[in-house]
């Protein structure tokens, strides 16, 4: 061992002070815009749920949802619940981004708890509600980070059944039957052709579209599952039913052999 | 028995020919301000079904041109042989050519051989050849017609896979017509077809569960698939915007061929309740004059036109 040059010892810790130094914490440090990170926006929806289907019918409103969050093209979270129970008067369903929509959820039940504090016997209406999530809407995209959602809004209040839509640019309107994502080319024609022969719904008949349209898109959307949950808004208040499978019928198979 | 083929071999791989010839008219076209002409597509619906004794096909009649109806009443069910019809979706030259040439060619084949055309040589001779031009050709198509072997129905891709179905769809209104034959297709399979229901409704009951546990697949009455194709088309015209005007169908079995076109006239263009024409004297005349045209007369000559 070598006992002519003495070596410094090695520094106990870096970037922090210093023995004997006087010491300013982050003085004068490195300039600001290297260490801030830049401002990101959402640039797509990491997990997320297909369609959500909305009916209105005589005396309600029902909206269903399956319960399933893919990661891109991987089934990940298969019992996960995308429908939210607003008040008793109010539910919506959400597909699009599930962060958002979790994000969403703590907003408005927060809304929800506030308001019920207030104690003034007022609760939000459906459409109060589509109202205010509208202008949410539009106002994160106008500033370039939407929340990456498309919403169906259904309830019931006064006498009077609500199904809105609203999504993450903000377009919103209000519609007898309402579909998301796949559901708009899949369910929806069946839906619209159901109303346009009977003028409305009962609650049977509307519980009963719902469930051959979440079949259908069971079998034609690749991004579905076969446990959903339906949300139904009656003058007795909001009800959330599931998680229900959908049974698959595969006759067919025997008639298909190959490709040509 | 070797059958010489009267067909020209096609030399295998991809010609890159007319690709040239393309970037060049771009090139061309583009430099001085002009677009080259959009292809006239079909966005279509169209759908067959296999029935018990045959297969049912059906068509919309909108052609568009981008965003605009190019014609209000095109045939899109093609004549592929007396026994074999082939709907077509995606660009309508393509489809058109496609099915004009295959048919061409099947018909020398058919005579060739002496036999009456199979639905699986359709098949082979379409998807072999949209293949070989890798997709270039945007044909997207519906192949159905009874044989020898009985009916079959087929739907061709533009880049050449194909399907062998009892029911398909193409064509952008495709999601909504298969949301009609998801929905109501295994339905119909056990419902007693209506001629049995009027002689006895007790009857009926009690053969359905029979016709459910015994093995035999009741596959559709010709009037219930007719049906359910008008449906499933009638949901593409509704609800997808490439898709509209009527709705035609075929009807093909081993005795019969039924060409209905249309078979249903969903959207008539409505009619005008007031006369728009101004009478003469609704503007006032103030001043005439007439002024004679001194024209002189040199040849005469006829021309007839060729209405062949």
């Amino acid at each position: 061992m070598e006992t002519g040059t003495a070596r410094a010892p090695p520094p106990f810790w870096a970037g922090g002070p210093a023995p004997g130094q006087t010491y300013i914490p982050g003085w004068p440090g490195p300039a600001p815009a290297a260490t801030v990170l830049p401002f990101t926006r959402t640039l797509s929806p990491m997990v997320t749920g297909t369609s959500v289907l909305g009916v209105k019918f005589d005396g309600g409103a029902i909206v269903a949802a399956d319960m399933m969050g893919s990661y891109g093209s991987l089934a990940r979270f298969r019992g996960i619940s995308r429908l939210l129970k607003v008040n008793d008067t109010t539910m919506l369903g959400a597909s699009g981004d599930y962060a958002d929509f979790q994000y969403l959820s703590q907003v408005i039940d927060q809304m929800v708890i506030d308001e019920e504090l207030l104690g003034d016997g007022h609760s939000y209406s459906p459409k109060a509600i589509h109202s205010w999530l509208t202008r949410v809407m539009y106002n994160r995209r106008s500033k370039i980070n939407p929340l990456w959602n498309t919403v169906v809004i259904g309830g019931f209040y006064n006498g009077e059944s609500f199904l809105g839509y609203v999504d993450m640019l903000g377009v919103a309107y209000e519609a007898p039957t309402l579909a998301t994502g796949y559901g708009a080319y899949l369910a929806q024609p069946l839906m619209r052709e159901v109303l346009e022969k009977k003028g409305s719904l009962t609650q049977e008949e509307a519980r009963d579209l719902i469930e051959r349209c979440m079949r259908i898109l069971y079998y034609r959307d690749s991004r579905s599952f076969n446990r959903y949950e339906v949300a139904i808004a009656t003058e007795k208040g909001v009800e959330v039913e599931g998680p229900l499978t959908l049974e698959a019928n595969w006759d067919i198979a025997h008639l298909v052999s190959g490709f040509e | 028995m070797a059958a010489v083929s009267v067909l020209q071999a096609p030399s295998g791989g991809f010609s890159f020919d007319n690709c040239a010839r393309n970037s060049l008219l771009e090139a061309e076209l583009g430099g001085k301000g002009q677009r080259l002409p959009a292809a006239r597509k079909t966005g279509t619906t169209i759908a067959g079904v296999v029935f018990k004794d045959g297969v049912v096909l059906g068509a919309d009649t909108r052609a568009t041109e981008g965003m605009i109806v190019a014609d209000k009443n095109c045939s899109k069910i093609h004549f592929i042989s007396p026994n074999i019809y082939c709907c077509g979706a995606g660009t309508a030259a393509d489809t058109d050519m496609t099915t004009q040439l295959i048919s061409s060619n099947l018909e020398l084949h058919s005579l060739s051989t002496g036999r009456l055309p199979r639905v699986a040589t359709a098949n082979r001779m379409l998807k072999q050849m949209l293949f070989r031009y890798q997709g270039y050709i945007g044909a997207a198509l519906v192949l159905g017609g009874v044989d020898i072997t009985g009916p079959h129905l087929y739907s061709i891709h533009p880049h050449g896979s194909t399907d062998k179905l009892p029911y398909v769809t193409m064509g952008s209104g495709s999601l909504a017509a298969m949301a009609v034959f998801e929905d109501k297709y295994k339905q119909d399979m056990e419902e007693a077809p209506e001629e049995m229901s009027v002689s006895g409704g007790v009857c009926v009951c009690l053969s359905a569960p029979t016709i459910w546990f015994s093995c035999v697949l009741t596959l559709l009455q010709e009037e219930e698939a007719k049906q359910l194709v008008r449906d499933a088309i009638a949901a593409g015209i509704y609800n997808d915007l490439g898709s509209g005007s009527n709705i035609d169908i075929c009807v093909i079995s081993k005795n019969k061929l039924d060409f209905l076109r249309p078979y249903d006239v969903a959207n008539r263009k409505g009619n005008r309740y007031g006369r728009y024409k101004c009478e003469k004297g609704t503007t006032a005349v103030l001043t005439e004059n007439v002024a004679l045209l001194e024209i002189e007369v040199l040849d005469e000559t006829v021309q007839t036109m060729d209405t062949s």
